[in-house]
């Protein structure tokens, strides 16, 4: 099941550049968030905070809460904290030397298990929750980068899956993939919400659109507006939510 | 008109660069052919089989040399090769920033470009002096010495190679860094790293000046790895070329010969057999 | 995401669907209060009217909706700008079956004849907007195309009508006012049958992108 996260006064720098400021927002399980903005935002870092992959990167601080499922994030071991809080990329990145089977079990099988009938099973059932396994059961050990971009996102999100989080962060996970393979993965999205709270970072509003049940704006570093996407795209209460919305910049 | 100007100043460059390439060529075809030219004729089976003749007599052959080359070779590698690739690893996965690998950078950098022979000098007196023995040893660190700069910048830049992304793609899925190091980035970069040493390996195959203090030489079979000076095939090149007899410069042409074609193998092994398995 | 679209459409049609039984019952109770010239039943039928304004509303906020978050295009877009205007057409004729329940007010009874064609108006003009509605939800172009000739014989009905009224307006000028309502009643019925046949208008316009102009 998904969890609900509870993001309080959150700044987070890289370098002496402010990215975040002072972010207040409530996320709530099982639903789908889309976080929209111009470039330079601090969409991407705001999703990279939830799982501390901003920590990793030299030179960055954060500071603030994150509260998940009532506990805060920054009491945990970050490396056990993403087993819970997954993330997809940009860009597909599946392992190079790795085949489409061991991709998926990636996760699991690098924590420790060895089981090969578990494994088997998870695969599958990763695989088939991201709508992939009818595509690959025949070639589960041919490389996953045989696989096209669409598939190889799709193969990611399977990887994610696998390791079990109940919060799934996607960051612009379409931007790099055609029309047809970036309705799949909204498709896919969709469908995925019911077992997983969803935060979907997008440069394209439109996707935010069709997708999320909430969309957060952010702008320099703020949130500027954050509510029901139905509210957002037709009746935005902050000016600049309407100008980015319609186009007048950004 | 300026067409016909562009077309004339065109076809001049290229027939410049055309010449500078085959001109380039030249000097490695010339040496090549030469030296299978005059080193054909004096190898048999009893190059590969036989010690070297007694001085002043026929015959005779290079097998100490030719295993003691190999000797030496696979000494190096023992050590050269995980150093180097681990003080890589350290200093891409681990700590790419600071002033120690910034420092441990520029100092591999300087290693690269010092005289073979003078690291050949420094070994000596550093193992040499204090076991009082020519060995393999000290010539298998030697060569080990030349090698290690050699393989952390070829590591170190096969590592590069990996995407972060790859990188981040492990840390998502909450996997330890020793795990994503192991199991993820050093596989990915595998055929690269491998190449790398295997190039490194031919690189110091060749060298004849630190094995002269180290490994020395020797006209017969070596026993021991620690206490007994050990032939190798450039030392032995090297000691009969030098010589004023005939016979031992016809046994020279075939010892680099032979040489030659050891580092051509390794080369060709290094370049062929880890592509052929990338796609 | 193409599910949230069809879901959507699928809300649209029951909308319309819900709308036009609405309107059904307007239409039909109004004309039951003027054959009977029963004033109360026609100031209840005025009251209804909220009723379809508030579906009219939904189905503008539903397509609003729509075309704000899932960018349709194509026949997509044209099934959702036809709801909005349907919705419309909808609206109106049910205006105008209220307008029908306040001649009912200034009728001064009893009627000075027996009520014949207004009714088959009546009866022709309602089946005339459930076919549209029909066609409508089963995309139906046949259905559709077929208005036009039923609002044809609605427009000869109402010839029909009108002029049985200035006949009987001519010899007894007493009728003069009962008939000039009665005129207006028919005229009502006559843009309804419109109405009804502009569904049909955008019914072909959601199957062909072609303007077709049923009523001519």
């Amino acid at each position: 099941m998904g969890q609900s996260l509870s993001i309080r006064q959150l700044e987070a720098w890289y370098g002496t550049n402010q990215t975040l400021k002072g972010i207040n927002m409530e996320i709530a399980a099982n639903q789908v968030t889309a976080i929209i903005g111009p470039s330079g935002c601090g969409k991407s870092t705001f999703v990279r905070c939830i799982n501390r992959m901003h920590e990793t990167l030299p030179g960055s601080k954060v500071k603030g809460e994150i509260i998940l499922n009532g506990e805060s994030i920054y009491g945990q071991d970050p490396v056990s904290l993403r087993k819970t809080v997954g993330m997809v990329f940009q860009k597909p990145n599946p392992f190079p030397s790795m085949t489409i089977f061991e991709n998926v079990v990636a996760g699991v099988k690098l924590n420790g298990m060895r089981n090969k009938q578990n494994l088997q099973a998870i695969a599958e059932k990763s695989l088939r929750m991201a709508a992939l396994w009818d595509e690959v059961k025949d070639r589960l050990n041919y490389s996953g980068m045989s696989l096209s971009g669409g598939q190889q996102q799709r193969l990611c999100i399977a990887r994610a899956l696998a390791v079990e989080p109940s919060v799934l962060l996607m960051d612009e996970p379409a931007s790099a993939l055609d029309p047809i393979a970036t309705m799949r993965i909204e498709e896919l999205v969709g469908q995925l919400k019911s077992e997983y709270t969803i935060v979907i970072v997008t440069h394209n509003m439109q996707q935010a659109a069709r997708i999320a049940d909430t969309t957060a704006f952010f702008l320099n570093g703020e949130l500027v507006e954050h509510g029901p996407t139905s509210e957002i795209f037709t009746n935005p209460r902050d000016k600049r939510t309407e100008d980015y919305i319609t186009g007048r910049f950004g | 008109m300026i067409n016909v100007r562009r077309n004339f100043v065109n076809k001049l460059m290229l027939g410049i660069f055309a010449a500078a390439t085959f001109l380039a060529l030249v000097p490695l075809f010339a040496l090549l052919g030469y030296v299978i030219k005059n080193g054909i004729t004096s190898l048999n089976l009893d190059f590969f089989i036989k010690l070297p003749a007694v001085m002043g007599m026929t015959g005779g052959g290079m097998a100490n040399a030719i295993e003691g080359t190999l000797i030496l070779i696979a000494i190096a590698s023992i050590i050269g090769i995980p150093i180097g690739i681990l003080v890589a690893i350290y200093l891409t996965e681990y700590d790419r920033y600071s002033w120690l690998s910034t420092t441990v950078r520029f100092t591999t950098d300087v290693l690269t470009g010092i005289p073979s022979i003078i690291i050949g000098i420094v070994v000596s007196m550093a193992i040499v002096s204090k076991t009082k023995h020519f060995s393999a040893f000290a010539g298998g660190v030697a060569l080990a010495v030349i090698m290690i700069p050699l393989v952390i910048r070829s590591t170190e830049e096969m590592l590069k190679l990996v995407p972060h992304a790859i990188r981040e793609a492990g840390y998502a899925l909450g996997i330890s860094q020793r795990r994503i190091i192991l199991n993820i980035v050093l596989p990915t970069a595998a055929k690269g790293i491998i190449t790398g040493a295997m190039l490194a390996v031919a690189r110091v195959s060749g060298e004849t000046a630190p094995l002269l203090f180290t490994a020395l030489g020797n006209q017969y079979w070596t026993h021991s790895l620690f206490k007994d000076p050990i032939a190798s095939l450039p030392v032995q090149i090297y000691t009969y070329a030098t010589s004023p007899y005939d016979e031992w410069h016809r046994q020279a042409w075939a010892g680099s010969l032979v040489l030659i074609a050891i580092i051509l193998c390794l080369n060709l092994i290094a370049r062929f057999a880890f592509r052929s398995r990338s796609n | 995401m193409r599910q949230t679209l069809n879901e959507g459409q699928q809300v649209l049609t029951t909308l319309l669907k819900e709308m036009g039984e609405e309107v059904t019952r307007i239409l039909q109770g109004s004309m039951k209060a003027l054959y009977s010239l029963d004033r109360t039943q026609a100031e209840y039928w005025i009251s209804e009217d909220q009723k379809v304004n508030d579906y009219e509303r939904q189905v503008d906020d539903e397509c609003v909706l729509l075309i704000a978050t899932q960018q349709p295009v194509a026949k997509d877009l044209r099934k959702i700008i036809s709801a909005m205007k349907i919705s419309t057409d909808l609206e109106r004729i049910a205006d105008l079956a209220i307008d029908i329940a306040k001649i009912v007010r200034r009728i001064e009874g009893p009627l000075c004849k027996p009520l014949v064609d207004i009714p088959r108006m009546a009866e022709e003009a309602l089946k005339m907007m459930r076919q549209g509605l029909e066609a409508y939800s089963r995309e139906d172009m046949v259905l559709a195309q077929n208005l036009a000739e039923l609002d044809d014989a609605v427009d000869h009905l109402y010839n029909q009508v009108v002029r049985d009224l200035v006949i009987i307006m001519t010899q007894e000028p007493n009728n003069l006012d009962q008939g000039m309502h009665l005129t207006f009643v028919a005229r009502y019925l006559e843009r309804i049958a419109d109405h009804a046949t502009n569904i049909g208008e955008n019914v072909i316009y959601i199957a062909t992108a072609e303007r077709k102009d049923l009523n001519y």
